[in-house]
C-alpha cells in the first residue's frame, strides 16, 4: 500500500517469518526442558533421585563418630502384582562405611514378568549423597512365574552428609514394565481394568 | 506513467467501497477483521454457555452431599471439560475477537496485517472444539485428569486422549497464528506518528499478550506431545519405570500454564484502561507506567510457575524463590489498581454500564489478586493447596476479573459495532444481578477451603452443606442472568436501541471513535492523521 504509515522498520514477511520461528523455538525449548530438568536434578538432588549407574572409586572408611538411621518403604505401582517388601525395616549406619541390604519381590502371576525398581531418598537434600554402587533398580529384574527374588543394593553414605540430616528414608516403587515393553492396547489403558 | 497510478488508486477507491460478499461465503472466507472478531466473539459466547452448562451441573451435584445426578466420573469429566472450555473457548477466544475488532480501528490500520492466516486462526476453533466435545460420547467418557492433564492421571483417559491431545493442539495452533497476526498489524500498520508510547493500553496490553501467546502455546504443544508419545509411542518422559518423572510434566505444563493466566488478564487490563477514562473524563492516569506494569507482569510469570506445585517437595530455597518472585507481582498489578483510582480521582464520573462492569473488575478482581498473594505463601499453602480456596481464588480473577473486562468491553463498543445502543436499564440490570450472583457463587468457597474441602469432587461431609447449597444457588442465579446478556446484545445487534453518534461517548479519546457507527466495513483506507497533542487514553 502505498501510503505515509509508520515506516516499516522490517517488512510484514519477515516479521511473520520471525515470530513464527520464534514459535518452533520454543516447541523445541518445550523439549530442551526435559535435559535441563535431568541435569538440574543431578546437581540439586531434588526429587529425591540418586545415582541411575553404580559408583566407583569411592573410600569406604566408616566414620564411626556418626550415626545415621536409614529407613526402608517399598511401594508397588498400581495394579502390578508384585509382593515386594525389605528384608530389614532399617539400619543404623556409619556415614562412609559400606553397606549392603536386601529386598525381597515375588511375581505372584503365572506369567513371566519384568519389573523395574525406582529409587527415592528423603529428605531430597540427602539424595546426593546416598551413592549406589550395585542395585537391582540399575537394570530390569526378570521373574519366572511365582518366582521369589531376594535382590541386594550396597551403598555408602557420602561422610559429606550435611550435619543436620540423622534420618535417611530410602524407598522403591516397584513398576511393572508390560506397559513400556509392549504396546497391547490392555495395558495401555490400565483404567479400563476395573470396568 | 502517472495516469496508470491515478487508474490504480481510483479501481482501489471502489475496491473500498463493495460491501461484505452475500450469505454464507462472507464468513466461511472471511477475511475483514470486524467479520473475523464477531466471529470470534460470537463462538466464545456459545462456548461461555456450553462450559457453564457443566459448572451448573457441578454446582447441582454440589447442592447437597451424597451423589444426587450425576457418578463421580462423570462429575470429573464435567470440571475438565468446563476448565478447558472456559479458559480456551470462551475467553481466550473472546479477547481474540475484540483484538480483530478493535485494534486495526485503535491503530488507524485497514484491516489485521495477514488477514488469510486470520480466517484460518478462527476455523480452526470450532473444529478443535467439535473434537473436544465428542470426547463426551466417546467410550471412557470424556477426558477427566483435570485441564492440567497431569501424568499418570491423564494417561488412564479412555478412547478421548489421543482427541483431547489433538485439540490442545489445534487451540495452540490458532491461539499462536491470531497471536502473530496482531504483532505484525501492530509493528507495522499503525497510523504515522502513532509511536509505540501513544498506542492505546488495549493495544499495549494486547501487544504484550501476543508475545506471551507466542512464547508459551509452544511449549504447552512440547508438554502434550510428550504426553502422547509416553502413551503410544513408547517414550518415558513422565514415566518413572522407564526413567522419567510425572513432577517433570507439572513444571513444563505451568511454565506454559502461569503466562497463561496473565494471557487471559492483560487485555483485560487494556479494557479496564479504555473504559476508565472515558466515564472519569480523564485521561488514563499514568499511561507510561501501566506500559512498564504490564511489560513487568508479564516478565514476572514466567518466573513463578512452582507455585501452583509447592506440595511437590521442593529444597527451601526453591520455595523461598517462587513465594518472593509471586509477591513482587504484586507491586505492578499494585501499580495498575492505584492509576485506575488515580484516574477516576475527581473525575467526573457516570455510571453507564461498561463503567459499573469496569468498577466491578477493579474491586472483585483485586479480591481475587489478595487471595492470590495468601496462596503465594509457601507455608500457607500447603493447607490452602487443592482446597475449595483456590478455586475461590482463580475464579475471582477469571470470573468478576476477565468476563467482567469482557462484558465491560462488549457495552462499551457495541454502539460502535452496530450503531445503536443497548438498552442502558437492561444493561445496568445484567451488572447488578451479576455482581450479587458472582460473589454469592464463589464468596462462600473461600470458607469451604479455609475449612477443608477439598476440589474437585462430587461428595462431601455435612459440615460443608451449607456453604454450597449457598454457592450453588448463585451460581444458577449468575448463569440466568446471562441470558439477559444474550438478550441485551441480540436486541443491540438488532438496532433496536438508540441511534449511536460517531463519538458515542462524551468525548471518549482514540481513532475508534473518529469512525462512523456502525463502522463501515471498510475503515482507514487512508492512514488517520494524529495531532501532535493527541494522547490516547
Amino acid at each position: 500500500m502505498s501510503d505515509n504509515r509508520q515506516p516499516e522498520p522490517i517488512s510484514t514477511k519477515a516479521l511473520t517469518l520471525r515470530l513464527l520461528a520464534l514459535a518452533v523455538g520454543m516447541f523445541g525449548f518445550g523439549f530442551l526442558l526435559v535435559p535441563i530438568y535431568d541435569v538440574f536434578c543431578e546437581i540439586t538432588g531434588f526429587g529425591g533421585k540418586t545415582n541411575a549407574e553404580a559408583v566407583t572409586n569411592i573410600s569406604t572408611t566408616a566414620d564411626e563418630s556418626r550415626e545415621i538411621s536409614l529407613e526402608f518403604v517399598t511401594t508397588v505401582n498400581q495394579y502390578a502384582p508384585w509382593e515386594f517388601h525389605s528384608e530389614l525395616d532399617g539400619m543404623t549406619v556409619h556415614p562412609g562405611g559400606l553397606y549392603e541390604a536386601y529386598f525381597i519381590a515375588t511375581n505372584l502371576t503365572d506369567k513371566h514378568k519384568i519389573a523395574q525398581a525406582v529409587p527415592s531418598v528423603a529428605p531430597q537434600q540427602a539424595a546426593a549423597y546416598f551413592k549406589k554402587l550395585d542395585c537391582f533398580c540399575f537394570s530390569n529384574q526378570e521373574f519366572m512365574p511365582g518366582e521369589e527374588k531376594m535382590m541386594p543394593v550396597r551403598f555408602v553414605v557420602d561422610s559429606d552428609l550435611p550435619e543436620y540430616i540423622d534420618t535417611i528414608t530410602l524407598s522403591y516403587t516397584f513398576f511393572d514394565t508390560a506397559r513400556l515393553t509392549d504396546n497391547s492396547v490392555e495395558m495401555a489403558h490400565p483404567g479400563h481394568s476395573k470396568q | 506513467m502517472s495516469g496508470a497510478i491515478t487508474d490504480a488508486h481510483a479501481d482501489h477507491i471502489e475496491h473500498d467501497d463493495h460491501g461484505p460478499t452475500k450469505g454464507w461465503r462472507r464468513w466461511l472466507y472471511a477475511t475483514n477483521h470486524k467479520d473475523i472478531g464477531t466471529m470470534y466473539l460470537l463462538l466464545s459466547l456459545v462456548m461461555f454457555f456450553v462450559g457453564g452448562s457443566m459448572a451448573l451441573i457441578i454446582r447441582s451435584e454440589l447442592f447437597t452431599p451424597g451423589l444426587q445426578f450425576v457418578d463421580p466420573a462423570f462429575f470429573n469429566q464435567m470440571t475438565t471439560m468446563h476448565a478447558l472450555i472456559m479458559v480456551f473457548g470462551a475467553v481466550m477466544p473472546a479477547f481474540v475477537g475484540l483484538a480483530n475488532w478493535m485494534i486495526p480501528l485503535m491503530i488507524g490500520a485497514p484491516d489485521m496485517a495477514l488477514p488469510r492466516m486470520n480466517n484460518w486462526s478462527f476455523w480452526i476453533l470450532p473444529v478443535a472444539f467439535g473434537i473436544l466435545a465428542s470426547t463426551l460420547f466417546m467410550p471412557g467418557g470424556a477426558p477427566a485428569s483435570g485441564w492440567t492433564m497431569y501424568p499418570p492421571l491423564v494417561l488412564q483417559t479412555g478412547d478421548a486422549f489421543p482427541f483431547l491431545i489433538f485439540s490442545v493442539h489445534l487451540m495452540g495452533l490458532s491461539s499462536i497464528m491470531g497471536a502473530i497476526n496482531v504483532i505484525v498489524t501492530i509493528i507495522n500498520m499503525r497510523a504515522p506518528d502513532m509511536s509505540l508510547l501513544k498506542m492505546p493500553m488495549f493495544v499495549w496490553t494486547w501487544l504484550i499478550t501476543a508475545y506471551l501467546l507466542i512464547a508459551v502455546m509452544p511449549v504447552l504443544a512440547g508438554a502434550v506431545t510428550m504426553l502422547l508419545t509416553d502413551q503410544f509411542f513408547g517414550t518415558s518422559f513422565f514415566l518413572a519405570a522407564g526413567g522419567g518423572d510425572p513432577v517433570m510434566f507439572q513444571h513444563i505444563f505451568w511454565f506454559f500454564g502461569h503466562p497463561e493466566v496473565y494471557i487471559m488478564i492483560l487485555p483485560a487490563f487494556g479494557v479496564v484502561s479504555e473504559i476508565i477514562p472515558t466515564f472519569s473524563r480523564k485521561p488514563l492516569f499514568g499511561h507510561d507506567s501501566m506500559v512498564y506494569a504490564a511489560s513487568s507482569i508479564a516478565f514476572l510469570s514466567f518466573i513463578v510457575w512452582a507455585h501452583h506445585m509447592f506440595t511437590v517437595g521442593m529444597p527451601l530455597t526453591g520455595q523461598m524463590f517462587f513465594m518472593f518472585a509471586t509477591m513482587l507481582i504484586a507491586v505492578p498489578t499494585g501499580v495498575k489498581v492505584f492509576n485506575w483510582m488515580a484516574t477516576m480521582w475527581r473525575g467526573s464520573m457516570t455510571f453507564e454500564t461498561p463503567m459499573l462492569f469496569s468498577l466491578g473488575f477493579l474491586f472483585l478482581f483485586t479480591i481475587g489478586g489478595f487471595s492470590g498473594l495468601m496462596l503465594a505463601i509457601a507455608p500457607a499453602d500447603i493447607q490452602y493447596h487443592d482446597s475449595y480456596f483456590v478455586v475461590a481464588h482463580f475464579h475471582y480473577v477469571l470470573v468478576p476479573g476477565s468476563i467482567f473486562a469482557l462484558m465491560a468491553a462488549v457495552y462499551y463498543w457495541m454502539p460502535k459495532w452496530t450503531g445503536h445502543f443497548y438498552n442502558e436499564s437492561l444493561g445496568k440490570l445484567h451488572f447488578w444481578l451479576s455482581t450479587i450472583f458472582v460473589n454469592v457463587t464463589f464468596f462462600p468457597m473461600h470458607f469451604l477451603g479455609l475449612a477443608g474441602m477439598p476440589r474437585r469432587i462430587p461428595d462431601y461431609s455435612t459440615q460443608f452443606t451449607d456453604f454450597n447449597s449457598i454457592a450453588s444457588v448463585g451460581a444458577i442465579g449468575f448463569g440466568l442472568s446471562q441470558l439477559l446478556f444474550v438478550y441485551v446484545v441480540y436486541q443491540c445487534a438488532r438496532k433496536k436501541g438508540e441511534v449511536a453518534s460517531q463519538a458515542v461517548w462524551d468525548n471518549p479519546r482514540g481513532l475508534e471513535w473518529t469512525v462512523p457507527s456502525p463502522a463501515p466495513y471498510h475503515t482507514f483506507a487512508t492512514p488517520p492523521k494524529i495531532s501532535s497533542d493527541a494522547a490516547f487514553s
